[in-house]
């Protein structure tokens, strides 16, 4: 298969960047889409070109190393998967493809198409835990947890933190993403004691961040590679309301 | 010649590690903030460790190459993590999970660790419930279990079929927590480059950082080591691209042993290779095994549809060579079935390198939405990459390099043979033996870093109070002109050929002489091509960019540079440990019906590799392996 790539380069965050032309060339319709990539740069290599710059590791669709924005969508079409679980067969050769960076204030651009995405480390510092010593966990037993919860708290929590809702969202809000962490933790009893003092911090650190509001364009859930739903959001609003109203009141 | 002592507590097995924590020193809590502890990697070993160890008030500095902790590769693991908590009654305990371990190791791990860590797995359970890591539970809310490879008990605990990565969310959320504290200062997109010792000591570490290529130097009063594998030497394996075996291995330059390195894991359920383009092997979870039935034709090069063959044509040949084991026969055993008949030219799909595994017989029995239910995410995941349909037809499964059973050398403390160099997790050696059994990866990591480190790092530190050392050192300032030499010498080559290039050509020779099956010739062939590909590595290597940016062919370029000295180490301990084990298959050593015959008399024990410098052959040093509590046996699982 043949293709007219149009790539993002972008030498660090101070420098503009803009689109280069690449052909990727007798690609395999086996290949993985990131596959595709090593090729061509192994012969922008063998040109003495410098690579293109993109994030993977697993390349198993769970690491959420991944990135890219391909034809205007993050993680490229199909639905519920990463970049490097989407494979060339899903194009037709001779295809030109738009290949750019997650695009948001707040995971800047390092270089080319890999983004900065500490953001997201910095909300789950600021409350996305349980405070739980190791060694002072009870029998593991001793807290039945009904089996619809823990699904439920599951599918919040298959969330893989690649970036892709904020990619997504014309606001660039990571609610889909504080959303996941807080459904998780606040559906489990375990989560109880600091499910308040959580869900404030973690929406205050977003904002701090630069993440835009949520304006239910559930563009976020369409391209979430792990189908976490966006009526976690609804849970997400219900919380922080709540936990605003309480704090209010002890004040 | 160093001999090594693994300091294993006297006593009876069920009590040595009990002993041993009363026994270990203690460091005073307001003693515990003047130390400054270094630790590489942030996978479940290295993330709860640092954790952990910040929750007692140590200072950390946690480093990983990756863009987040988050993303370690422990993240990937999907099928489930053990514990002898006995929940189903099955008869199991923490000896029966203790004697499953030793001997799915084949008899060549320590039997003191490995029950240290069949009695730890307990709390470990405990301790993920509690950080809210939502395993599978059962109707009535309590913990549900599931059989997993090679055992006759239900002791693994899972979250759907991606439990690696919510135990890691958990170290990980426990590791933002002490960041948020202050406990743990993070460095992400960093990668350690070299160790630095101070009167032979470990302490500290020089690191890149990856956005700006800026070297630099970290003190500590101890570093920890939890970089995981070196899976990736073969080029294509199952583990993510960055895993590597920099760390371990330049600490083994530094004077650290490097034990077993010939132990490597073939998982059997992976997804065939496709073509020469491919960067990485994806694996199927060996759950798997619990509804698919293994097979390939009777007869060679038969080229029909699988739903063409009839039943009387088939051949179940784990259910055939193993009656009461079947598809779940250990892993060992399984991948090197499966190339056995593929060898007979049985194999099947492109280039005859896979074997089929039928989920037609579960299928009826149980219904398709019950597998659904059970396996929906790996049918989808092998619909999507091989856009073959599983439920229709069976899957085409061929092993691949998965684990590392080998790593740094350890005594019980997890101390390295260089004072105040700690290594868990995947990166030592001590607790698998010559071969892992499924869900052990992930309660080894856990253990290591939340229940065993935290308690003999001060057997160490107690000794190193008011010994404070500068990164302003001239230990430090030579080790960073070492690495900065070693980046500017391979950014100046500028040949001919990308880095891939000798990767997959090392990763080739690797499978074909140091794979499933090795013998003393083939391993000699490698011992003589590695250094070839070596110096051609260094005179003919692309690699393009500038060392003050981000540069991943200069990462990657790093990485292959010590895989490729790597590769004659693992090779030579192949060579010389003249038996098969595990992992481990010298042709020449088999029994009449093909099992690997282990040499008792002559390799029951540890070969630990000591650097001699430059090209001179490293010592093999042997620690005996000391069985007191279990009878050596030759595996069966018939």
């Amino acid at each position: 298969m043949n293709f007219a790539l149009k790539v993002w380069r972008q030498k660090n965050s101070k420098t503009a960047g803009s689109f280069v032309d690449y052909e990727a060339d007798d690609i395999p319709e086996e290949a993985s889409f990131l596959e595709m990539l090593d090729i061509v740069n192994e012969g922008l290599i063998t040109r003495n070109e410098e690579p293109i710059a993109f994030d993977s590791d697993c390349r198993e669709g769970i690491c959420g190393m991944c990135s890219l924005v391909i034809n205007g969508i993050p993680h490229g079409p199909g639905k519920a998967r990463t970049t490097c679980q989407l494979y060339m067969r899903q194009f037709k050769s001779g295809n030109t493809i738009w290949i750019e960076p997650f695009r948001a204030k707040a995971f800047p651009i390092i270089k080319d198409l890999t983004v900065d995405r500490s953001a997201f480390d910095h909300i789950i510092e600021a409350g996305g835990y349980i405070s739980v010593r190791a060694g002072s966990a009870p029998e593991g037993n001793s807290l039945p947890v009904p089996k619809h919860d823990a699904d439920l708290s599951m599918e919040a929590a298959a969330c893989i933190g690649c970036g892709g809702c904020v990619a997504a969202c014309p606001n660039s809000s990571a609610m889909l993403f504080v959303a996941a962490k807080v459904s998780h933790l606040g559906l489990l009893p375990q989560g109880q004691a600091e499910r308040n003092k959580r869900v404030i911090a973690m929406v205050r650190k977003m904002d701090e961040l630069g993440f835009g509001n949520c304006r239910n364009h559930y563009e976020c859930e369409a391209v979430c590679p792990a189908e976490v739903s966006a009526t976690f959001i609804s849970r997400l609003n219900r919380d922080y309301a709540v936990a605003v109203t309480r704090q209010g009141v002890a004040v | 010649m160093i001999t090594l002592d693994p300091k294993i507590p006297s006593g009876p097995l069920e009590k040595k590690w009990e002993k041993h924590r009363i026994e270990s020193k203690l460091v005073n809590p307001n003693n515990k903030r003047k130390f400054d502890i270094i630790v590489v990697g942030s996978g479940l070993a290295g993330g709860s460790a640092a954790a952990t160890l910040a929750e007692l008030g140590y200072n950390v500095k946690c480093f990983c190459f990756q863009d987040s902790p988050r993303r370690a590769h422990s993240i990937a693991a999907q099928g489930g993590i053990n514990a002898a908590k006995n929940y189903q009654n099955d008869g199991d305990s923490v000896f029966r999970l203790f004697y499953d371990t030793i001997k799915g190791g084949d008899f060549r791990s320590r039997e003191a660790n490995v029950y240290r860590l069949a009695e730890i797995s307990k709390l470990i359970i405990d301790q993920c419930v509690a950080q809210g890591v939502p395993f599978a539970r059962e109707y009535g809310g309590l913990l549900a279990n599931r059989s997993f490879g090679g055992a006759q008990v239900s002791r693994t605990f899972y979250a759907r079929g991606q439990t690696g990565q919510q135990l890691l969310l958990g170290a990980y959320q426990a590791l933002a927590r002490q960041v948020a504290l202050g406990g743990v200062k993070m460095f992400p997109r960093t990668e350690m480059l070299d160790l630095v010792l101070v009167d032979g000591h470990a302490k500290g570490i020089v690191v890149r950082d990856l956005i700006t290529g800026q070297i630099s130097s970290h003190a500590g009063d101890a570093v920890i080591l939890a970089t995981g594998g070196y899976g990736n030497v073969f080029y294509l394996s199952t583990n993510a691209r960055g895993c590597n075996v920099s760390a371990t291995y330049r600490a083994y330059k530094r004077g650290a042993l490097f034990a077993n390195p010939c132990y490597t894991q073939i998982h059997p359920t992976c997804i065939p290779v496709s073509g020469s383009y491919q960067s990485k092997l994806t694996l199927m979870s060996e759950s798997l095994r619990n509804d698919g039935r293994v097979w390939v034709p009777k007869k060679k090069g038969d080229t029909r549809a699988p739903q063409q063959i009839p039943e009387e044509e088939r051949d179940y040949y784990l259910e055939r060579k193993y009656p009461s084991f079947g598809n779940l026969a250990p892993r060992d055993i399984a991948s090197r079935s499966a190339k056995e008949v593929c060898d007979e030219g049985r194999g099947v799909g492109p280039g005859g390198l896979g074997v089929y595994l039928d989920f037609t017989d579960s299928i009826r029995r149980l219904g398709e939405g019950t597998i659904r239910e059970r396996y929906g995410n790996l049918f989808d995941m092998y619909h999507n990459i091989t856009a073959e349909d599983a439920y229709k037809g069976p899957m085409r499964i061929y092993p691949a390099v998965h684990y590392t059973m080998g790593g740094l050398w350890v005594d019980y403390n997890l101390m390295s043979t260089i004072p105040g160099l700690h290594i868990l997790g995947e990166a030592n050696f001590s607790d698998h033996g010559a071969n892992r059994l499924g869900a052990s990866a992930l309660m080894q990591g856990l253990a290591d870093g939340y229940f065993v480190i935290p308690y003999t790092i001060g057997n160490y530190l107690a000794t190193q109070m008011g010994k404070k050392i500068s990164p302003d050192r001239p230990e430090f300032k030579a080790v960073e002109q070492e690495v900065r030499d070693r980046i500017a010498k391979l950014l100046s080559i500028k040949g001919k050929k990308p880095v891939t290039h000798f990767h997959r050509e090392l990763g080739l020779l690797l499978w074909n002489k140091c794979g499933m099956a090795r013998s003393a010739s083939g391993l000699k062939e490698a011992l003589q091509q590695i250094p070839e590909i070596r110096e051609e590595f260094w005179q003919n290597v692309n690699v393009l960019g500038d060392s003050q940016d981000f540069c991943q062919s200069l990462e990657h370029a790093g990485r292959v540079a010590d895989f490729l000295e790597f590769a004659e180490l693992m090779c030579l301990d192949a060579y010389e440990r003249n038996e098969s084990c595990g992992g481990h298959f010298r042709v020449e050593y088999q029994t009449e019906d093909g099992e690997a015959l282990r040499n008792d008399d002559e390799f029951c024990h540890v070969a630990a590799w000591q650097f001699n410098g430059g090209d001179r052959r490293p010592t093999r040093i042997v620690e005996p392996l000391v069985f007191e509590n279990v009878k050596l046996a030759q595996r069966s699982y018939k």
